[in-house]
Parts: structure tokens; sequence; C-alpha cells
């Protein structure tokens, strides 16, 4: 066997994991995509051609035009800019469900897999929670908690703590038999070195996965939430809310609907395809390392 | 260089696992009443088959296995009954060396990192500067070049992985090194290097070792005593040569003779111990040994026999002669 | 007789193809038993693979060479063409039986399913022959352990059975891809003669793929040294431990840890094989050849034979006698 002339140093693996992430077609579209739509959250008030909450009675609910490029709503907004307003919100919600959902999911999953009495009535619980369907899961908790971003937030996340959960869990199982983490144990390594440097380092590439797929997911949840006027509260634009406002003017203004609707869909897609590259960087390129050929 | 003062003992080892199979609770007894020692800078071999639970005991020793009774007694400290600060100077003195290369390494962390592991959790380095020193010169040690310690092990080759697996068995210098298998995923070419580094570590280093193979050709090369177990037990242990080439317990016997030997004169016709061993389920009563005995009579089926002086080894049989 | 004239196995793009296997041939007639050493990466099992018509696609392919079987060019064929066409039967078995053997489905319906691919006969006469043959391998009950599940039979039981399913198609031919490296050498013993009793019986022609010169001693007739892809050396058994004259040979067979060679140091191979499609002109184990000359590197080796069928493919064999 030669030893690979590359670079060595912890970031290797990383960096060339995202190096090599637009090498496929489709992956770099679901990339742009997720590119505008960063921007358009970070500068919103510069790209935004008007205030996007400028009422104006004269124009209402004008078909897409040259001033207008996604047309106006029922009060003369000006939807394009909404629409990107809107992607604050998103980016909102989608980091903070990741980050709530990661930071309750991972410790469950891996405490009940490395203490296995823990583990029996941890995992069962989550079972528990499991059974609801996400968004009566989410409706629930908003009921519980009040409307607002914050506890749509923790709401939506809850659903997917337990997906979370059970990938860490599985994983870490499996991680605990391995051989690198026995030879730590011979050593006199406590759970505490075991976690840190041998289980998290080990799903950092399978959450990264998780992270994204979420994240896509978070959007159509809190779409259908502000949709049902239990998320964002309505001053905010979001596209669920546009979405919601647009309900009763579909018929005469079908523009409402598709524009933020697109979003979402696009938003969603292109963070699919951002996970599948991911997934297909990171993990072959983990499982070709190097087995078998001796 | 063997001085015969005694370092570690093996008193009574016994570890059993309870299994369900087919709806019933069965009990596997991998090992069952073994009694060892390992003198200063001694090899001692283990060697057995799928099953003799050799395996086992080493990792008994390494307390990765919780055996239910016995005791390992290393310089008059219980290693199964240590707790707290003796423990942790038990683990840096009693080391081990796994058997695959490819699953032994965290491929996330780098060579340097794995080397310097049991230091790290030990708090065994004074500063930054000790340990990049000290894992260069564990490197160099197995003869390995010190730059490798910022790659990582999908960089290396089988053999240098296992290299690197003993760099970190011995950093800090241990007394005693158990080696499960170290050389068993190799090829023949890199196996002689792995053991030659070995004999080398442990003339330099001064180690002792638990040698744990199922390869005849190693355990004979390196060890200096020989243990041989079937089926949980000890059945032959005795000055290495002895054992290799005058084997005295039946299952000895068969057991050389069934190496191939790399040379076509020596051909062996017909079957010797024809069957195979039997399920760990069903242990028979009296020795384990007997249903495939040619020796085999009454009493051995009712009477496990215990270890005995026979010619120069102990010999656990009832009727084995001097090889 | 079952042959392979000049194979070569090829990855990588069409325009600059890597070769895994390299230009070999040996062939083996029948009742004979080759065995083909070799250490990991060094194309044996590609070979046996590319023999039998089993490459993956997509995948590694054979860019030039012949496979025969007994005269007739079997080499684009797939194992069902082979049948389709009447060829007689060549058949494999595989190092891991518990990978080989369907899980749930019992041993005596594997055998029954491979007893019919080559003869038209009914589902009880199938069974019937099924039963023979777990007796000819030697499996005790075998009318019983028909019914048995894979998971139920011990790894030596397990080998057994795949070569009852290799024997079903009554094969001509025979490949042994380490069939015995996982297991206990007592049952490796028990196996090994088995196979060899067989062959003789049913005049099989057997490739037997090892790594383990000790298991080449005592099973086979004549013996093939494979090295980077390249056969290096082929000679009758006695002849090859008696004098391996290609410097690989000798150097693989000192570095074993013989029983009774005491605590001497062992000899070794410096360096490692080299990565297939690296090698540039010349010899591909020149770089850690005791006996290398300057031109070693440059010319390739000549391939030499000797009277006695004894072949080396080296500009300078070592032909002083025995080498330890």
């Amino acid at each position: 066997m030669t030893m690979a002339s590359g670079t060595p140093g912890r970031l290797a693996v990383m960096r060339s994991g995202i190096g090599r992430l637009g090498v496929r077609p489709i992956a770099l579209i679901g990339l742009g995509i997720l590119l505008v739509v960063l921007v358009a959250a970070i500068a919103a008030p510069l790209i935004a051609p008007y205030d996007p909450d400028t009422y104006d009675a004269l124009i209402r609910l004008s078909p897409p035009n040259p001033a207008h490029w996604f047309g106006t709503d029922q009060f003369g907004r000006d939807t394009l800019s909404r629409v990107i307003h809107s992607a604050r919100m998103a980016l909102l919600v989608g980091v903070g469900v990741v980050t709530f959902a990661l930071a309750t999911g991972v410790p469950i999953g891996v405490f009940s897999a490395l203490f296995p009495r823990l583990g029996r009535v941890s995992m069962r619980a989550v079972d528990v929670l499991m059974a609801f369907p996400s968004l009566l899961l989410a409706l629930g908790l908003i009921v519980i908690l009040g409307p607002s971003v914050a506890n749509s937030i923790i709401a939506i996340g809850a659903g997917f703590l337990t997906t979370t959960a059970r990938i860490v869990y599985g994983l870490t199982l499996r991680l605990k038999t391995e051989t690198y983490v026995e030879a730590a144990r011979s050593m006199g390594s406590r759970t505490g070195w075991l976690v840190l440097k041998h289980i998290l380092p080990n799903l950092v590439s399978p959450l990264l996965v998780q992270a994204s797929f979420v994240f896509a997911f978070a959007q159509l949840s809190a779409a259908s939430l502000d949709f049902l006027g239990l998320g964002a509260p309505p001053g905010i634009p979001s596209w669920g809310n546009m979405l919601a406002e647009s309900r009763n003017f579909i018929t005469r203004a079908p523009w409402l609907l598709f524009f933020p609707g697109m979003m979402i869909v696009l938003t969603a897609f292109a963070l699919n395809l951002a996970g599948d590259a991911l997934r297909d960087r990171l993990d072959p390129r983990f499982r070709g390392l190097f087995r078998g050929e001796g | 260089m063997v001085t015969g003062e005694t370092i570690l003992t093996v008193e009574g080892l016994r570890l059993h696992f309870d299994v369900r199979r087919g709806g019933r609770h069965l009990q596997v007894r991998a090992v069952d009443d073994v009694s060892l020692s390992l003198r200063e800078r001694e090899v001692l071999g283990i060697v057995g088959e799928s099953g003799s639970g050799k395996t086992t005991v080493g990792r008994s020793i390494m307390r990765l296995a919780q055996p239910q009774a016995g005791r390992v007694v290393f310089r008059g400290r219980d290693v199964l009954r240590q707790g707290g600060e003796g423990l942790n100077d038990l683990r840096l003195r009693i080391r081990m060396v796994f058997q695959d290369p490819y699953a032994s390494l965290n491929p996330r962390r780098s060579i340097g990192d794995s080397v310097a592991e049991a230091g790290d959790i030990n708090g065994v380095f004074t500063g930054r500067a000790d340990r990049q020193r000290r894992i260069a010169e564990s490197l160099t040690n197995v003869g390995l070049d010190p730059s490798l310690a910022g790659r990582y092990p999908h960089e290396l080759s089988g053999g240098q992985r296992q290299r690197v697996g003993i760099a970190r068995a011995i950093l800090p210098v241990p007394d005693v090194v158990i080696a499960d298998e170290p050389v068993s995923a190799l090829d023949v070419s890199i196996q002689a290097q792995v053991l030659n580094l070995l004999s080398d570590l442990r003339e330099r280093l001064g180690l002792s070792m638990i040698l744990i193979s199922h390869d005849i050709g190693v355990i004979g090369h390196m060890s200096d005593r020989v243990a041989v177990m079937y089926m949980g037990r000890i059945v032959e242990f005795g000055e290495a040569r002895e054992v290799i080439d005058r084997p005295s317990h039946p299952y000895t016997v068969a057991l050389m003779a069934a190496v191939p030997k790399p040379d076509p004169s020596l051909r062996i016709a017909g079957t010797i111990a024809a069957s195979e061993p039997p399920s760990q389920f069903d242990r028979p009563e009296g020795c384990a040994y007997a249903p495939r005995c040619p020796l085999a009579n009454d009493r051995c089926r009712v009477e496990a026999p215990v270890l005995r002086p026979v010619g120069t080894q102990v010999v656990a049989c009832h009727n084995a002669l001097p090889g | 007789m079952f042959a392979v004239d000049n194979l070569t196995v090829s990855v990588g793009p069409q325009a600059r193809p890597i070769d895994i296997v390299d230009r070999v041939s040996f062939s083996i007639l029948r009742g004979e038993v080759l065995g083909l050493v070799g250490e990991s990466g060094c194309g044996k099992s590609m070979t046996s693979l590319a023999a039998m018509g089993l490459l993956p696609k997509p995948g590694p392919r054979i860019r030039s060479g012949r496979v025969l079987l007994d005269g007739a060019d079997v080499t684009r064929l797939e194992p069902w063409q082979r049948v389709e066409a009447g060829h007689d039967a060549m058949a494999m078995i595989f190092q891991e039986p518990m990978t080989s053997l369907n899980p749930v489905r019992r041993v005596g319906d594997q055998i029954v399913e491979a007893v019919r691919v080559r003869e038209q006969i009914s589902a009880a006469a199938a069974k019937e022959r099924a039963r023979e043959l777990l007796e000819l391998v030697r499996i005790p009950d075998a009318a019983l352990q028909l019914s048995a599940y894979p998971h139920q039979l011990s790894g030596g039981m397990r080998q057994r059975v795949m070569i009852a399913i290799a024997l079903a198609t009554r094969p001509r031919v025979l490949i042994a891809d380490e069939p015995t490296t996982a297991l206990d050498v007592t049952v490796q013993f028990q196996i090994l003669g088995l196979l060899r009793e067989l062959c003789v019986r049913f005049d099989i022609a057997m490739l037997f793929i090892t790594h383990d010169m000790g298991v080449i001693a005592q099973l086979a007739d004549r013996v093939a040294v494979m090295y980077a892809g390249r056969i290096v050396e082929t000679a009758a058994v006695k002849d090859l431990f008696a004098a391996p004259n290609h410097p690989y040979s000798r150097s693989l067979m000192a570095c074993m840890p013989i029983r009774g060679a005491g605590t001497a140091r062992l000899r070794t191979i410096s360096g490692q094989a080299p990565q297939p499609g690296s090698m540039l002109a010349g010899c591909a184990f020149a770089a850690r050849c005791p006996e290398a000359r300057e031109s070693c590197r440059s010319v390739a080796p000549a391939h030499l034979e000797s009277a006695a069928g004894h072949e080396v493919l080296c500009s300078y064999p070592v032909t002083d006698g025995r080498p330890w």
C-alpha cells in the first residue's frame, strides 16, 4: 500500500469534502439556490425594491409587471419584496430547528446508547413522541406554549429531535463496539473522553446530512404553521403566512400563491440536493478509505 | 533473557455468559478455571482454536471483560479488584495490541493522537513539546517515520497501521504487552516484519508479553512458554519447544499434526481426530475433549482432568504420556 | 484440461487501462491440483473470477487472453452461457461460506437448486442427490441436515455444504479461493483431505488459491507463485520447495515463522508490493529484490522454462540449490 501524498491535518477530510461538493451539476443547482436565499436573507433591505409593509391601495392586486415583478397583494404590498424578506424567517426557523434538534437529539441518543438502563427508558419516551404525526405534535406544543417564533422553533424541533435521537442511538451503539473504542477503554478512558474524542467526531458526517434534511423539512412545517396562523405573527412576512393570506385570492391573483409556494418548494428541493451531495461526498469517501487489501 | 521472576499470575479465572438459544437459557463457559503465570521478560504464548477462550483470557486481564471468579495478580496487586488511582496506574503498565489494524485506529483521529491516547487520558505528558517528542520516539521505535504523526489511518498500509497500534501500546512504556493475534490480519511478509519488531521491542524495552494466536508457527517462533487452550481450559502448558515438538495432551498432538507443514514430503494421508469441536453450548461432562479423543475412557467422560506434570510440561489429561 | 492463456484483466479507462492481472498463463490437467499462491493484492482472486466468467459488471474486464476448457475458448462466456453451450461445468468455492450461502434458505434447497441447473430431474430425485452429496462431503446425519439452515452449522460444516453445492453440477474444474483460511487448523486439515480425495475420485482439475505455503505443500501437485499481477514462478510442488528459483518465491518461503525455527529473527522482504498501474518497465519485484541488477528495473524479465516444466519470470533466477 502506498502512502497518499495528500494534505495531512484535521481538516483534510472536511476540506476535501466541501471542495468536491460542486462536482455534480445537480448539486451546483441546489447550492446556487441556497446561495440566493442566503443573500436575500442577509441583504433583504438592500435588495428588495420596496419596503415590504408599504401599503398602496391604488396598485392592489396587480399582476406581475415591470414595476412589480411578482405583482402586488390585496394591500398593494410588493410581493417580490415580501418574498425576499421572508427569506430571513426561513433561515431563522431552519437554523433554529436544526440547532434544537441536534442539541436535544444528540445527547439523548448518545447517552441512551452508552447507558443501556437509561436508554431503555429514554428511547421508549422518544418512541412515544414519534407516534404523533409531526404536524399534530407541533400544533399541540404551540397551543401549550403560545404562538411565537421561538415557540414554533421548539414545536417543530420536537418532531425532528426524535429522528435525530434514533439515528444517533443506532450509530452510537455500533460505534461503541468498534475496536478503537475498546482500545481507548483499555487505556483507562472514561465516558466523557470516549464521547468527545471517539463518538462525536464519527457522528459529524451523518449529522451534517441529517441537518440538511431537517432544515428542508423545517421549512415545510413552518410554512404549515404559518399558514394556520400559529407560527410567525402576521406582521412579519414569511412564505407560509403569505400563502395563508393568498387563500382568498387564488382565482383573482394566483401570483400571490405561486411565488411564495415556489420558494418553499425550491428551498426544500435545494436543501435535499445539498444533503444528497454531502452524503455522497462524505460517506463513500469514508467507506472507500482503504479497507481490505493489505 | 528470561529472569525467572513472575510478574503476573492468573488464578482460577472463570468467565461465563448467558445466552438464549431457541427459547432456552444456556451458559457458555468461555473461560473455565484458567491459571497461568508470566515471568519477567518472557513471551507466554496462548494458542487455541476458535472457542478456546484465549482471547477472553486476554480481555479479562485488560478488564475489557468481567470474569465471575478468579484473580489476576500483577506485582502484588489484584488487577480485577483495583479502582481509582491504582487502576489508572495498572492501565499504563499492562497494554494491549489488537488484531485488526483497520479497526483498531479511529479513522477520524491523526496517527499522533492515536499513539498518544494513553498518555492524554492519564495526564502523562508535561506539555505539548514533551508530547510531540514522545510520539516521535514511539513511532521511531516501531520503525515508522515520525512525520506520520500528522497523517490519518487511511493513508497507511495494514502493516504500518499495526505498527501504529504497537506504538500506541508502548507509550508510555509498559511492563506487560498483551498481543491478541497481532499478525493474523497481515500478509506473510509483513507478518515477519511485525514479529521481528515485537522481538526487538521486547529486548530493548524489557517487555514481558502474552501472545495470543491460533497460528502455531507464530507462537512457536516467539514464545518461551506455551499454554494450549481447548474449550475454556488449559490442556497443556510448558516450554514452547517441548509443547510444540513433543506434545503430550491428545488435543495438542492433534493440533500440531494438523498444521500444514511447508514440506511436500511430509504429506499426511488419512485423517486424524476426525469430527469437529462440539458446540459451545453442549459442554460434555468430564473432559471437554473426550468425545474426540482416541485415548478416552469412561473415567474421562465423568471426571474432568486437572493439570498435572507429565514429562517436562503440565497436562490436563488422565491418560497422557510424555510426548 | 483447464487452461488460462495470457490472461490480462484491467480496470480504469479504456484509453489508459491499469492491469491488475498481467498475462497470466497456466494449465491444469484432470485430477491435478494447481496451487496459486501470493499475498493479498497480487491478483489471484481476480484471476479466478475472470476464469470463471464472474467478473462484476461494471468493473474489471478481460482485456486480452483466453480461458480454455478442453481446448474450447470460453473467455467471453458467462457461467450460464457456458452451461447452455454444453461445456463442462466449472464450480467455485469461496472463503466465507456464511456469505456464499443464503442464510434464509435451507441447505438442502440450495444444493437442489445447484443440481437442477444441469439436470432436468424431479424435485424428489434432486433431493435424493442432495442427500448423496452431503454424505459425499462427510456430513453426519445427511438426511437430517438437508433441512438445516446455514447458521445452525459450524464453519467447517458450512464449507462442506459449499463443496457439496460445487459438486452438484458434476464439474470438471473446481476453483477454490482460500476456502480454509477462515477455518480452525484441525478443521482445515479435514477439508483439505476431503478436497484432495474428491479431485482424485472425480477427476477434477482444481485451482486452489491460498497465501499459506503450508497448505500448498500439503495439497498441490504444482504451484504457481503470483506477484503484482504476474505469475513469477511455476513448478512441481517438490521442485518449488526444494529449489525455488525466483527471488520472490525464495523470500516468501524464508519469512514463514516455521515451527522449528526457534527465536532467530525472521527474514523479511523490505518495502511493499507496487500498486497496480504504478509499475514502469522492468521487473515488478526489482525494487525489493535482494538479487536485483541494474537492468532489472528497466528491462522486462525473461520468461525461462526448464526441461522439467519449471518456469520462472526472472532474468537472473537463483539456481544454487537449497534456499534455507
